[in-house]
């Protein structure tokens, strides 16, 4: 069974938001929300300064206290590639999930779900690409099969340097930045 | 916006009312035009081109249940490969938002004032008419004014020719690229053009020079760039400010504004003087080399420190590196070069550079475009021009040519001279942002005797007009053929996905209509826009059928560089690439670039900069839903060591006073370490004053409205607007 993933290159993306307008519109994110979002982090005293830009999202842990923490089963592990998912229908919008995530990566959707990335699986299962890796400029994301060894991701991730998000949360996030 | 955290971003917006993307119903079906989508069923995929800028890229738009749904890029279109930059992502927004202007509008008390009576189609063409002809009799034709921008100008271009008047402009050359392409014309004999014929992907080594690829999102750039930096090319980037493209450099030359030139001068010193130039290109395509060598040799680098703070180690070091990856080094010409009035001399050091190391032609530096051309519909000749353009008189500004000077005719409506205008025909173009000293905009306009508006939206300029006239957004209408000279030749359609939410109209329409009302009808002999199209595409063996389908009709490749066999070819007078030029010197210019200082900033004042946002383009998409959720207003970026100073943190509100005391609205400081002190920056577009644009009224600040200076370049009337000094107003 693959698990799915994400590999994004730090050294090209230059933080344009294409991928969360992209999301914004093939998902319907209601104005004033969004699934993804962009962090510029900056080091240094001018002119000497070290810069990384970076989109995130949900990482699709492989630890998930989102989901441990549901009372209703709402928020799931899909039965494909490890998937992080909510069912819309069975969420009480009662919180727990939004403040279980480490990375913020969840809101309540105006109407009273719990929202966040989900990996387009509705393109992913068509054989596509996640919107937002689609829709990338400077083609700097890399989705697929991180159990593949021969999978694009899993090569970018043996050949460069590589960091996560919160290693120390203890959620083994499947969202790898490439520096 | 940095650091755009989930938090963060969901308190910013609480503030503005959640509603559905989509704007439901009540679409009315467009007169005249072919077909209606508003009861189609199911998914359609319509492809089209975009308009959020000026690029065009290739799009797809989905269309469920005859409601828009996203917009794509093309895979077969060659600018876009499939992949729109966020602003053409967020296109949805053009047609879904609330506040673009709906039906026609004359203007019932003073001018500015914004008070408006909705009037039909048929009332609006029938005021301008009257108006148009009465101008004609009193005054000519040529008393009335174009101001366009962007491709949907081209059929009121044809209107006005038709209508008799030569006087035709758009703030896109004297206010932005102009003195690069005359830099570059007087150098090599051929402009940069738009799109750019730079080859960044195949670039070894790419120099930027206060151009903020990543931040200035044209797209095939952006695209090329990425793949620049994963092949591990060496980037030099030159700015005061340390851009997004600068975090992606091997050097970043933090240079003191106002002095590129001595920067470009004693690079080409390193260049010359070590011998490291393309000896073989330069004295087969080269002449007046002698006499350059002679004149730049002596701009040592310890002497460009004195002026641009650049350490002469990483100025010697930096030309060296261009050197070694000639010809393939581009040093980018840059697109917004209207900074301090000796801007065609800077983007002629740069073409010069560029001509020591033997890019123009070259794989890695500049290709040769070439442009599928499709036939111009075969009208009847035009009337014969009875007046010259009065842009630039006697020819004042002597290498402005190929385009008219959008301030030269401002000027012109101020002082009557050469002869008055009376009339300004805007499409398009919001020149209270575009051109600077606003003062000088609003007096032209007062001598008017008609002002017309094509607009989508309720722009501030709208907000002067007599009469504003609603235009449907590109995916909602035809255009005329996009065939952008570029590294293949090709052409694409813009064609209608969806309708029209209220009374607008497209510009064809409006141009068709309004030019028969004036008695120009045998210059509007197709019936509609689609014939117009499939007449020009039959010319060359094609139909607008089969456009439609895909939306890009490629032409067949051809070698776009030298080496490859393009025979190179230079049209200047000489027929040579020109270090020397005889032509600048016969107008009393200097023929080989020189450095003269600029006036710095008063103590207490800083360099006013300003540039783009990834999300916006000028003051056209502020009130975009979908682009404004993502950057609603702009921030002023101060040195963080100079905020502190001044006891400024990071989301202040403070106000900006200019040399001439002109006060900004209040912005949000960004203290950050990725500026200079002597200098600050805002995105260009924001702090807009039309009261119909609830969503973008004085939401941050106008740089515009402080660029009251500007400093004319004499050669070609370009209004350099980097000249502005501000000072910070705490008590807001
Ligand atoms: S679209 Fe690509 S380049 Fe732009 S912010 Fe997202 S990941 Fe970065
Ligand atoms: S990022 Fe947050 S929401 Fe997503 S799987 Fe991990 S813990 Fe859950
Ligand atoms: S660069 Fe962006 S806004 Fe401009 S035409 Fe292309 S997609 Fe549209």
């Amino acid at each position: 069974m693959p698990r799915y993933g994400m590999v994004i290159d730090t050294r090209k993306c230059v933080g344009c938001q294409d991928c969360v307008i992209a999301c914004k519109t093939e998902n319907n994110i209601p104005e004033g929300y969004n699934r993804d979002w962009i962090v510029t982090e900056s080091h240094g005293k001018f002119p000497d300064i070290q810069m990384e830009i970076r989109t995130e999202r949900c990482n699709h842990c492989s630890e998930t206290p989102c989901v441990s923490c549901c009372p209703t089963g709402a928020s799931h592990i899909h039965d494909v590639g490890g998937v992080v998912l909510v069912t819309h229908e069975m969420c009480i919008g009662c919180k727990a999930c939004v403040e279980a995530c480490p990375y913020d990566a969840r809101y309540i959707h105006p109407d009273g779900y719990a929202d966040k990335c989900t990996f387009c699986v509705h393109r992913v299962e068509k054989g596509e690409k996640p919107a937002c890796v689609s829709v990338c400029p400077t083609y700097c994301m890399h989705f697929g099969d991180l159990d593949d060894p021969n999978s694009e991701v899993s090569k970018l991730l043996q050949s460069r340097k590589w960091h996560v998000n919160l290693p120390d949360a203890g959620t083994k996030p499947n969202i790898f930045y490439l520096v | 916006m940095n650091s755009l955290s989930r938090r963060k971003f969901l308190k910013i917006s609480g503030a503005t009312v959640v509603t559905a993307a989509a704007l439901a119903g009540s679409a009315k079906t467009i007169v005249n035009a072919a077909e209606s989508f508003s009861k189609k069923k199911g998914l359609e995929i319509i492809p089209s081109y975009c308009d959020l800028c000026f690029w065009k890229c290739g799009l797809l738009a989905y269309v469920k249940d005859g409601e828009l749904w996203k917009v794509e890029g093309n895979p077969k279109d060659p600018l876009s490969n499939g992949r729109l930059c966020p602003r053409g992502t967020g296109g949805v927004g053009a047609h879904t938002d609330k506040e673009r202007l709906k039906s026609p509008l004359i203007r019932k008390s003073e001018r500015g004032e914004e008070k408006w009576v909705e009037v039909t189609w048929n009332e609006a063409f029938d005021y301008i008419a009257e108006k148009m002809n009465k101008l004609k009799i009193n005054y000519g034709p040529e008393s009335m004014a174009l101001f366009s921008h962007g491709i949907g100008g081209s059929f009121f271009k044809h209107m006005m020719r038709a209508y008799g008047s030569p006087n035709e402009t758009a703030p896109s050359f004297a206010q932005c690229r102009g003195p690069r392409e005359v830099g570059f014309e007087l150098t090599f004999g051929d402009v940069v053009g738009s799109p750019e014929r730079t080859d960044i992907e195949n670039a070894k080594c790419i120099v930027l020079i206060g151009s903020h690829l990543g931040e200035n999102m044209h797209n095939t750039q952006v695209q090329e760039f990425s793949k620049a930096v994963e092949n591990h090319a060496s980037i030099i980037v030159v700015d005061p400010r340390f851009s997004v493209a600068a975090s992606k450099a091997k050097y970043y030359l933090p240079i003191k504004p106002g002095t590129d030139i001595a920067l470009l001068l004693a690079w080409m010193s390193v260049i010359v003087n070590e011998k490291l130039y393309d000896v073989d290109y330069i004295s087969k395509y080269g002449t007046g080399y002698e006499q350059f060598t002679a004149e730049v040799s002596q701009y040592t680098p310890e002497w460009a420190y004195i002026e641009t703070g650049i350490d002469p180690e990483v100025i010697r070091e930096t030309a060296r590196e261009m050197a070694r990856y000639k010809p393939a080094t581009l040093v980018h010409p840059g697109r917004h070069a209207t900074w301090y009035g000796d801007d065609a001399q800077r983007s002629r050091a740069i073409a010069l550079l560029n001509a020591l190391l033997g890019s123009w032609g070259r794989k890695g530096g500049f290709y040769v475009p070439y442009s599928y051309s499709i036939p111009k519909y075969p009208y009847a000749p035009y009337p014969e021009l009875k007046k010259e353009p009065l842009d630039n008189p006697n020819g004042k500004y002597p290498f402005a040519t190929g385009e008219q000077i959008s301030t030269g005719i401002r000027e012109a409506t101020i002082t009557g001279k050469p002869y008055p205008i009376k009339g300004w025909f805007i499409y398009a173009t919001n020149l209270i942002q575009a051109l600077p000293n606003r003062e000088e905009t609003i007096k032209a306009i007062q001598n008017l005797d008609l002002m017309v508006v094509v607009d989508v939206i309720p722009s501030e300029i709208a907000g002067w007009a007599d009469v504003v006239l609603p235009e449907s957004v590109y995916l909602e209408r035809y255009d005329d053929l996009n065939a952008s000279p570029f590294r293949e030749g090709f052409v694409g359609i813009r064609q209608p996905v969806i309708d029209a939410p209220n009374d607008q109209k497209p510009n064809w329409w409006m141009a068709k209509k309004l030019g028969e009302k004036l008695g120009l009808g045998a210059y509007f002999p197709w019936k509609n826009v689609e014939e117009y199209l499939d007449t020009r595409l039959k010319l060359k063996g094609h139909s607008l059928e089969e456009l439609k389908k895909e939306g890009i009709i490629k032409g067949e490749s051809q070698p776009i560089f030298f080496e490859d066999g393009v025979e190179p070819e230079f049209l200047t007078p000489s027929g040579k690439i020109e270090f020397y030029s005889n032509q600048l010197a016969d107008a009393g210019f200097d023929p080989i670039p020189r450095f003269t200082k600029h006036p710095e900033p008063p103590s207490g004042y800083f360099r006013l900069l300003f540039g783009r946002a990834p999300v916006h383009t000028f003051s056209k998409t502020q009130s975009n839903p979908l682009l404004r959720d993502l950057f609603s207003e702009n921030e002023l970026w101060v040195n963080a060591d100079l905020a502190e100073r001044y006891g400024l943190k990071s989301g202040d509100k403070i106000k900006l006073k200019n040399q001439d005391g002109v006060v900004s609205d209040p912005i949000k400081v960004k203290a950050t370490e990725r500026i200079r002190q002597d200098c600050v920056y805002m995105v260009h577009g924001f702090g807009q004053k039309s009261r119909q644009l609830r969503s973008t009224y004085k939401k941050g600040a106008s740089d515009a409205e402080l660029v009251t200076q500007y400093k004319t370049d004499p050669l070609m009337g370009g209004t350099g607007m980097s000249v502005n000094f501000v000072t910070f107003e705490m008590e807001v």
